[in-house]
C-alpha cells in the first residue's frame, strides 16, 4: 500500500487573531506554526499506525507551500512519514492546492490520500474532498475510525445524529477526525532520522485561483456578563426566558 | 438561470439546515433576481410541495431509493450534471456533514469557487463576496468567488428559516445513476435526543464536573431545554463522553442560540468553537475562570448546587407556562 498524506501549516491554537494592512491580511508576526492538527493527530497517526502493523506500506507526504512549510514537514518525518515532497508555492485557495495535491497523487499511483477534517485556520474542510472529485475516486469525509483489510477500507463517519460504517476499496481519499487516532510525540531516534529522510521539493502546476480573500474581521466584542447569585438559580432561569427568549 | 439548493435528508426527512439553505437561497435569489429552486437526490416521506412555502418554485428530484445512501463520488457526478442542465449560476448547500462531503467535489468538478462556512448572504455591490467564519469562530473572512457558477455551503444555525408561503412543483429527473463505490455496513445512533450541529440550545459539560458519574444533570437538563448535550476535550479524551460530544477546535464547531458551560474554563481552544453561539451561559465555581468574559450571563457557584437549582426553576417554569 501506498499513502499520500496532506499537511497543512497552521498558526499554533493559542495564536491571537489579528490584522493587519487595512484588515486584508492575517498578521504572522511572532505567530507559532505548527502541522494542522485533524492533519498531524489523526491523518498522518493513522497512517503510521497502518505502516507498523504492514512494514511494506509506503507513507509520503505532501505540502504545498514555501520553505518556512519545512520544519513542520521534519516534524511530520519524525513521527514517521518515509518521504516527504513539497509543492514550492504559497497556496491561493482550497481549488490551487487541491489541484497541486491531485497532481502529485495522479503521478504517484497512490492508494489511499489522507487528509484533516479541515485546517484550524480557514476551517474550509474542503481539499480532500476537491482532491478526489479531481481523481475521480471515492472520498470518505469526517472519519472517526479507520480500518484497512487487504484493498478494503472500513470507516467509521460522523453523520448528524450517528455514526455511519462504510466500506470502500482502494484507491480513495478519506478525511480524519477525532477517534481516527491519537495525537503522538516523536521520539529522538525519530527526529535524528527525519534530518537524513528525503524531502523532494517540486516545482507547482498550473492552477486557477477560484476565489479570494478579500478582507478579514473579528466578531464584536461581548457587552459583558451578567452575573446572577448562586443562591438564586431560579434568576437565571428567568432572565433566559424573559430577557433573553430563549427558553 | 437560477439558485440552487441540495436538500439533505434522512429517515424520510428533509434536515432543519437545508430548510436554513433553502430560506437563504430564496433571499439571494431575490437578490439576484433569479428564482430558487432545490435539487433533492432519494426518496423522502415529506411533502416536498410544502417547500413552496420557503421560497422554492421546483424541487427536482431524482427519486431512486439507492440514493438514500451518500456516496459522494456518485453523488458529486449526477449534482454536476444537473447544475449543467439545469443551467443553475448558484448553489446552496448547508455546511453540515453532507454538505462538507460534496460541495468542494462539486467546485472542483465544475470549476466553481465555493466558500464554505458562510453566514451571511453575499455582498454584491462590487463582485460576490461571502462573510464566513475563519480561525474557529475567532474571526471572519470576506472572500470573493470569481467564477460564472458559484458555490455556497451555510453553516448550520447561523441563517433563519422563513416562510414566504406558495407552493413548490416537483419534476422527476431522469439521469443514469452507477454502482456506489462506498456501500454503507452499518449505522447506529448517537445516545443525545438532538443533534449536536443541529441544536438549538446545547448543554456542556467540562472537567469541573469531575466524573462520567455526574452527568446525570447535565442529561436532565439537556432533556428540560430540548438540548443537545456536548463536553470539552479532555472529558472526550478520559471517554467520560464519547468524542462526538467534543466541541472547540478540534472538536466540533458549534453555534446554537444558546450555549450552557458548566465547569469549563473556557480556554481559547474551547472558545474558538463555541464562541459564535449568540448566548453563552457560564456556570463555575472559580470568579476567574476566562469563560466568564466570553460569557452573556453567568453564575459563580458550584455546579453540583446550582445545576440541580436550574433543574427545579426550568421544571417550575414549564409547569406554570
Ligand atoms: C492544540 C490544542 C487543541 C485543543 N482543542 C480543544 C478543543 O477543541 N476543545 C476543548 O474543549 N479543549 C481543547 N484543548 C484543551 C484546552 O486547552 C483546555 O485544556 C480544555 O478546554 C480544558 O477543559 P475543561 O475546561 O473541561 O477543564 P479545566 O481547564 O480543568 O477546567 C475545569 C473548570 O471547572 C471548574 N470547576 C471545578 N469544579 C467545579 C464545580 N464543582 N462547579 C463549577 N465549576 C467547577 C474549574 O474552576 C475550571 O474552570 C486543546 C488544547 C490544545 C493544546
Amino acid at each position: 500500500m501506498k499513502f499520500l498524506v496532506c499537511l497543512s501549516k497552521t498558526p499554533d491554537t493559542t495564536t491571537k487573531i489579528a490584522f493587519k494592512d487595512n484588515n486584508t491580511k492575517f498578521a504572522t508576526d511572532g505567530v507559532q506554526w505548527i502541522i494542522n492538527p485533524y492533519d498531524e493527530w489523526y491523518a498522518l497517526v493513522r497512517a503510521i499506525e497502518l505502516k507498523e502493523k504492514d512494514p511494506a506500506t509506503i507513507v509520503h507526504l505532501i505540502c504545498v507551500g514555501k520553505e518556512d512549510s519545512d520544519p513542520i514537514i521534519r516534524k511530520a518525518l519524525a513521527l514517521g512519514g518515509d518521504e516527504a515532497i513539497r509543492v514550492n508555492v504559497e497556496g491561493r485557495d482550497s481549488f490551487f492546492v487541491a489541484t497541486q495535491i491531485a497532481e502529485v497523487a495522479k503521478k504517484g499511483s497512490y492508494d489511499i490520500v489522507f487528509a484533516g477534517k479541515e485546517t484550524i485556520d480557514y476551517n474550509g474542510s474542503s481539499v480532500g474532498g476537491m482532491i478526489a472529485a479531481l481523481l475521480d475516486v471515492p472520498f470518505v469525509s469526517l472519519a472517526t475510525k479507520f480500518e484497512l483489510n487487504g484493498g478494503t477500507a472500513t470507516i467509521t463517519r460522523l453523520i448528524e445524529g450517528g455514526e455511519e460504517s462504510d466500506e470502500v476499496n482502494v484507491p480513495f481519499v478519506v478525511s480524519c477526525q477525532k477517534g481516527v487516532a491519537e495525537q503522538r510525540i516523536p521520539n529522538m531516534k525519530g527526529i535524528m532520522g527525519a534530518r537524513t529522510k528525503p524531502l523532494q521539493v517540486v516545482e507547482e502546476v498550473m492552477a486557477d485561483a477560484l476565489t479570494s480573500f478579500v478582507s478579514f474581521d473579528l466578531p464584536p466584542a461581548k457587552a459583558g456578563v451578567k452575573l446572577v447569585p448562586a443562591d438564586n438559580p431560579a434568576e437565571l432561569v428567568r432572565l433566559l426566558h424573559e430577557e433573553a427568549k430563549l427558553i | 438561470m437560477s439558485v440552487l439548493v441540495f436538500l439533505d435528508h434522512a429517515e424520510g426527512k428533509i434536515k432543519k439546515t437545508s430548510l436554513e439553505a433553502l430560506s437563504y437561497g430564496a433571499d439571494l435569489a431575490l437578490m439576484l433576481g433569479l428564482s430558487v429552486n432545490g435539487v433533492l437526490l432519494g426518496t423522502v416521506s415529506d411533502d416536498l410541495g410544502e417547500l413552496g412555502k420557503f421560497g422554492a418554485k421546483k424541487i427536482y428530484q431524482l427519486a431512486k431509493d439507492a440514493l438514500n445512501q451518500l456516496d459522494v463520488q456518485q453523488y458529486v457526478r449526477l449534482l454536476a450534471e444537473i447544475v449543467k442542465s439545469l443551467d443553475a449560476k448558484v448553489i446552496i448547500f448547508s455546511n453540515n456533514v453532507s454538505g462538507k462531503a460534496l460541495a468542494p467535489g462539486l467546485s472542483a468538478k465544475l470549476k466553481a469557487g465555493l466558500v464554505s462556512g458562510a453566514v451571511k448572504l453575499p455582498d454584491i455591490s462590487n463582485g460576490f463576496v461571502v462573510k464566513k467564519s475563519v480561525f474557529s469562530g475567532k474571526a471572519f473572512a470576506n472572500v470573493a468567488i470569481k467564477t460564472e457558477i458559484k458555490i455556497i455551503a451555510l453553516n448550520p444555525n447561523s441563517y433563519k428559516i422563513s416562510e414566504k408561503g406558495g407552493s413548490a412543483s416537483v419534476e422527476g429527473l431522469a439521469i443514469e445513476d452507477g454502482m456506489p463505490r462506498t456501500k454503507v455496513v452499518a449505522t447506529t445512533k448517537a445516545s443525545g435526543e438532538v443533534p449536536l450541529t443541529e441544536a438549538e440550545i446545547v448543554v456542556s459539560g467540562g472537567r469541573g464536573l469531575k466524573g462520567p458519574e455526574n452527568w446525570g444533570m447535565i442529561e436532565e437538563l439537556a432533556h428540560l431545554l430540548h438540548a443537545a448535550t456536548a463536553c470539552s476535550r479532555p472529558v472526550a479524551d478520559a471517554h467520560w463522553r464519547p468524542h462526538n460530544e467534543h466541541v472547540g477546535q478540534t472538536g466540533i464547531a458549534i453555534a446554537p442560540n444558546l450555549y450552557i458551560a458548566i465547569g469549563i474554563s473556557g480556554a481559547i481552544q474551547h472558545l474558538a468553537g463555541v464562541n459564535r453561539s449568540k448566548v453563552i451561559v457560564v456556570i463555575n465555581k472559580d470568579p476567574e475562570a476566562p469563560f466568564f468574559k466570553a460569557a452573556d450571563y453567568g453564575i459563580v457557584g458550584d455546579a453540583f448546587e446550582v445545576v440541580p437549582g436550574i433543574i427545579e426553576a426550568v421544571k417550575h417554569l414549564h409547569s406554570t407556562s
